[in-house]
This record gives structure tokens, C-alpha cells and sequence, in this order.
């Protein structure tokens, strides 16, 4: 199983993204702004089964490294997530997602009558507070389902 | 206030409160006091939604100032009706003005309009979320009539909505005050309220009915409760009218009760309040004047470079 798995997915040069909440994968692809159109190989496992988390998903970018700014906005959907960096097929560098202080741009804001929500020239902003993020312009916190407000 | 802009209660400390109501005494005391101070500069007011009180009171401290006021006039009659979103708004009015008051149905909108000009931007309310200026004539009120510490507050009516009340009792975290808060289930305080409200520590405490409290209170702040916040008439009615004062409902308060409401009442507060001396509406309403003519005196004196 694991040999099969190590042959199907194992990438030369990009980023692995492991330890996703399973389910999450898309919504990490749709975070990262991944949407398949840039031409970068993109894999997906999802809900294989895992000792840490019961179940997760992989998500592997070829020849793509992603920024710790970049994966640092994960942390509010797939907090465990662990990022490889891959170079000629080695793991050059392991790190864990940290929560930043602030996401721009990811999230809609749930509240209907936010300005943000009305037809401006401006990104959404939260701040991340905790057990969740607040709207930078009308305060609302989200805490449940973050994942129904990725907007990007 | 260390601010440009006057957004929202959270960014008023305790020391800007103060040095903001000595000012709003002062010219009080001596309406002369900033007369003409401000003469040759131009207050835009811009109202997406209306307002009697508000509006006025701004026109009328700012004139007192000294300055002109321009009027965007309604909705209805402006460029918004094609569509122009606000940031082009306030980025043209800008042009014209020397700060900008503005009162939009949304929430943040006035947080929106900060980030496009350079003018200060008083947020004159914004949907349910914050209205700062007139918690500043809501605090002297309290203020002139019992001082800022060792308070025991009710708010009471529709406090999810009620951006009056969400600007408050924010603002009250700075003082040594109890908040009470009285309401329907269903118009209790907004999460994003109760989180600030425990980050400053604040002492709160939730009812639904107002008779337990009201011997405590040194202030009754009453709100109103809207029809349009309830699903059909008959629930509304039976809500509403649990939390309607009269002069007798106060007999069981403090001698020194003040009652206060930001305006307009429906029947809140029956007219028999008005006869007693706890009634404080409308002196509270007249407080905005002399307020926000300290207000503006403050904010055009920094955008014009000659603070001290």
C-alpha cells in the first residue's frame, strides 16, 4: 500500500502539504488560489487514513514552493498541516502552519450587510482572534465553518 | 483622541473621552467659547440613510464653529442611485470638504471610507455596528449628571441591533461601570460585542426583564425595539411591550434614576416619563451640540496641522 502510494505521488520538485483535516483538500487548493489553470502538477489524497488524525488529506504542488505567507492562512482550516518542501525528489524543509494575525483576501465575511459584501474595491480582511477570525471592516467573528466563506 | 478618524467606541480610551467631554463643557458653559474657531472650513455631511437628530446637530455644531456644511442630500437624488460604489463617493467628497460625516446602512462602511481619503471620517453610524459620536453626548450626559465611576447601567430594548448600544457599552469598559443588560432573547448583544466586552473585562450581566435590576441602576438607557427585527406583527407587539416604561414602572427605581434613549421613541418610554425628573432624553439630545462641536473642533484642528 504505502510502496503503491510512495510510487503514484512522489513529486521531484514542489511542495507537499500533508495532514490536512480530511476534506480539506480542495478548500486548500481553493485557498492557495490552485485552481489547476496555471500548469502546475497538482495531486490530491484525500481521507487516507492517518495515526494523527484519524483520517487526512495530501495535497502535492510540482514545481511550485509555497511561502510560509502562503500556508500560514491554512492554519484556519487545516491546522495540523505540515508543508514539505521538495527538492529532486528530498525534503529539503519541514515546516508546521502557524496562525498569522491577520488573512486578506481568503475569506468572505458572513455577515450579509458588510460593506465588503457590497460591490467595493476592497479585499476582505480578518484578524485572527481566538477560536476564529473577525471581519476587519464590520467586526463580525466567525468561528464555525470557515471553510463555507473561502472566496478566493 | 490620537486617531484621524472617529470609526468606532473601541479606539476611545478613557483619557480621550475625558479630554473630549472637559472640552464639550466648557463650550457648554460658554456656548462663545469655540465660536468662529473653525471659520472658512467645510463639514461634508453624507447621509445614506436618514437622520433628524444626528445630522442636524452636526450642522448645528459645526456652523457654531464657524465652518460650512455641504449636504449630499438623499440616496434618492445623488450619484449612489447609479451605482457609484462608496469609495468613489467619499474619494470626490474629499475634494470638497474638510472632514466627512457619514451614516450608511452597512456595517464597516465607515471603516471603508476611512482607508480612501485623507479628510478625517466620523462613522455617524453604520448599519447595526458602531455610532462613537453619540456615545460621546451619551457619556457626558452621564456624566453631567452622576460622573463616569461607581455606575450601575441598564441598557435595555434591542441590543443586537442597536448600534447606539453597541458603541456604548464598549465605551463603558473604560469606567467603573456595571452593565446591565435587558433584552428579548432574540435581541441580545451580538457576539462580536460580547467579545470585546469580555476582552476589556468588563462586569455584565444578561435579563430579560427589567424589574429585578431596576432599583440598582444609576442610568436606564432604553432603546427601541423595531417591527421590522420580528417575523410577524403579533410577536412583535408581545415583545415589544415588555419592555415599554411608564412613570409607574420608575417607582420602584432610585430617586436619582436617569433615564436616557438616543431618539426616536415610539412608545418606549410613555410620555408620563417625561414629567419626571428622571427623565434626561432630552437634555441628552441638546448634549449634541456642544459635544460635537468638541469633536470637530478636535478633528479639524489635527487636520489642519495645528494641534499642539
Amino acid at each position: 500500500m504505502s510502496e503503491h502510494e510512495l510510487r503514484v505521488s512522489k513529486i521531484r520538485n514542489g511542495t507537499v502539504i500533508d495532514h490536512v483535516n480530511g476534506g480539506q483538500a480542495l478548500n486548500v487548493l481553493a485557498i492557495l488560489g490552485i485552481d489547476g489553470s496555471e500548469g502546475f502538477g497538482v495531486s490530491i489524497g484525500m481521507n487516507v487514513p492517518s495515526d494523527r488524525l484519524g483520517r487526512k488529506d495530501i495535497v502535492k504542488v510540482e514545481d511550485r514552493e509555497l511561502s510560509q505567507s502562503e500556508v500560514d492562512v491554512l492554519s484556519l482550516i487545516a491546522p495540523e498541516a505540515t508543508i514539505n518542501i521538495v527538492r529532486e525528489f528530498e525534503v529539503v524543509e519541514k515546516n508546521r502552519v502557524e496562525r498569522p494575525e491577520e488573512v486578506s483576501g481568503v475569506l468572505s465575511c458572513p455577515n450579509r450587510n458588510c460593506i465588503t459584501n457590497a460591490d467595493e474595491p476592497v479585499e476582505s480582511r480578518f484578524a485572527v482572534v481566538p477560536d476564529g477570525v473577525r471581519c476587519g471592516y464590520c467586526d463580525e467573528i466567525l468561528r464555525e465553518d470557515l471553510a463555507d466563506y473561502i472566496d478566493v | 483622541m490620537r486617531q484621524d478618524h472617529l470609526i468606532s467606541a473601541t479606539q476611545l480610551s478613557r483619557e480621550d473621552v475625558e479630554a473630549t467631554l472637559d472640552r464639550a463643557r466648557e463650550v457648554a458653559a460658554d456656548p462663545g467659547a469655540l465660536r468662529d474657531s473653525h471659520d472658512g472650513a467645510v463639514l461634508a455631511l453624507c447621509f445614506f440613510e436618514p437622520s433628524t437628530r444626528t445630522k442636524m446637530s452636526f450642522e448645528s455644531a459645526a456652523k457654531r464653529l464657524g465652518a460650512e456644511t455641504i449636504d449630499m442630500g438623499s440616496v434618492e437624488s445623488s450619484s449612489v442611485k447609479k451605482g457609484e460604489s462608496l469609495a468613489d463617493t467619499v474619494r470626490v467628497i474629499e475634494g470638497y470638504a474638510d472632514a466627512i460625516v457619514l451614516r450608511h446602512p452597512s456595517e464597516g462602511a465607515a471603516t471603508l471610507a476611512s482607508e480612501f481619503v485623507d479628510v478625517p471620517v466620523i462613522n455617524a453610524g453604520d448599519g447595526a455596528g458602531q455610532h462613537p459620536s453619540q456615545t460621546l453626548l451619551d457619556l457626558h450626559t452621564i456624566r453631567e449628571n452622576h460622573g463616569l465611576d461607581d455606575l450601575t447601567v441598564g441598557i435595555m430594548g434591542d441590543l443586537k441591533y442597536g448600534r447606539t448600544v453597541h458603541s456604548l457599552a464598549t465605551a463603558l469598559t473604560e469606567f467603573d461601570a456595571r452593565q446591565h443588560f435587558i433584552s428579548p432573547e432574540s435581541l441580545k448583544l451580538p457576539r462580536s460585542v460580547r467579545f470585546d466586552l469580555h476582552e476589556a473585562g468588563a462586569q455584565v450581566r444578561e435579563h430579560t426583564e427589567l424589574e429585578a435590576v431596576l432599583p440598582e441602576l444609576d442610568v436606564l438607557y432604553v432603546t427601541r425595539i423595531q417591527r421590522e427585527r420580528f417575523p410577524d406583527e403579533n410577536e412583535y407587539r408581545k415583545v415589544a411591550g415588555q419592555y415599554r416604561i411608564d412613570a409607574e414602572t420608575l417607582e420602584a427605581a432610585d430617586d436619582d434614576l436617569t433615564v436616557m434613549h438616543p431618539l426616536p421613541r415610539v412608545d418606549e418610554i410613555a410620555p408620563d416619563v417625561d414629567e419626571t425628573d428622571h427623565a434626561r432624553y432630552f437634555e441628552q439630545a441638546h448634549n449634541g451640540v456642544p459635544v460635537r462641536m468638541a469633536l470637530l473642533d478636535e478633528l479639524l484642528s489635527r487636520a489642519g496641522g495645528d494641534e499642539e
